[in-house]
């Protein structure tokens, strides 16, 4: 699958729910997998008792990757040419996440046609967790 | 960070993609995968945060005969004072920011090596008091064949009380 220029108006959007009613499961896969084993986001009774937090909270990095599947999705997988978030709030345990990217801006540069993005992935509040951007391919 | 050699291997891109939800057969089935685009099996764009699997003097690792800051019989394995700057006692630092540049995607066999170039430090004043301490750190990623692949920028920021938003 791949999007073709011609079919992204700006202001575009393709909306997708991340995951519903984090687990902490999930977490320590990311955490097994990444190899980032900061007991912040695994360890309840460290984090509770020593680092003085409510719980364990996940990974910026589980958010931004939960958010990459939602763009690969969009864009095709290995059209990506940049990606780049800031963790706007925390995600925790128990959160439902949604993602939606935004057309910007599609245009040619060396030869390729490029699609700009605005990506925000939101909680169930409607807090934003991450905010960011993210280039592609198109066609 | 320095990371001499990090192997891209099938296993590894199946369980990554397994941990943030990613049922996408690019990242687990050759069969299908030959038919694509790509053509293979390729690694989803946040992998190479898994080149901490080989990074021998990852901190954020428990290793046999180390101290570790996580619980055992008591809620920390270490003292506040000697856990250092990842998590121990309040604050600690957290990941603010963090940018990727693909110059093309990976593919098990690849093998990556990272070199860290220096990278900025800033300050600021959090939302509810409490200086914040922003570090940059810009990781270059290159192949087997020394060209790079993909321009890793993150930025870790260090609170003094534990961050609300960070």
């Amino acid at each position: 699958m791949t999007l073709k220029a011609s079919d992204l108006p700006v202001g575009h959007t393709h909306k997708a729910r991340l995951v519903e009613d984090l687990k902490r499961t999930q977490i320590v896969q990311y955490a097994g997998a990444s190899g980032d084993y900061n007991p912040l986001h695994t360890d309840e009774i460290f984090t509770v008792q020593v680092a003085g937090y409510p719980s364990v909270f996940a990974h910026g990095m589980l958010t931004m990757g939960m958010t990459g599947k939602m763009l690969t999705d969009y864009v095709g997988d290995g059209r990506l040419t940049k990606f780049g978030v800031r963790f706007t709030s925390q995600v925790w345990p128990g959160d439902t996440l949604d993602a939606v990217a935004t057309v910007d801006k599609v245009f040619e540069e060396g030869g390729h046609k490029l699609v700009d993005l605005t990506v925000t992935t939101t909680n169930q509040n409607g807090v934003d967790v991450l905010k960011g951007y993210a280039q592609a391919r198109v066609d | 960070m320095a990371v001499d050699n990090f192997p891209v291997e099938y296993s590894h891109i199946m369980m990554f993609a397994r941990s943030v939800g990613d049922d996408n057969p690019i990242y687990h089935d050759p069969d299908y995968a030959k038919k694509t685009e790509v053509g293979s099996i390729i690694a989803p764009p946040t992998f190479v945060q898994a080149s901490a699997q080989f990074d021998p003097d990852y901190p954020l690792r428990p290793k046999p005969g180390k101290p570790w800051f996580g619980s055992g019989g008591s809620a920390t394995g270490v003292k506040k004072e000697a856990a250092g700057g990842d998590g121990g006692g309040n604050g600690g630092t957290l990941h603010a920011e963090q940018h990727y540049e693909y110059h093309r995607p990976l593919r098990p066999g690849d093998v990556l090596s990272a070199t860290a170039l220096p990278g900025k430090t800033w300050e600021k004043e959090g939302r509810r008091g409490g200086k914040l301490l922003f570090s940059e750190n810009i990781i270059e990623y290159r192949d087997q064949k020394g060209e790079l692949v993909v321009t890793a920028r993150g930025v870790g920021v260090r609170t003094e009380r534990p961050a609300d938003a960070a």
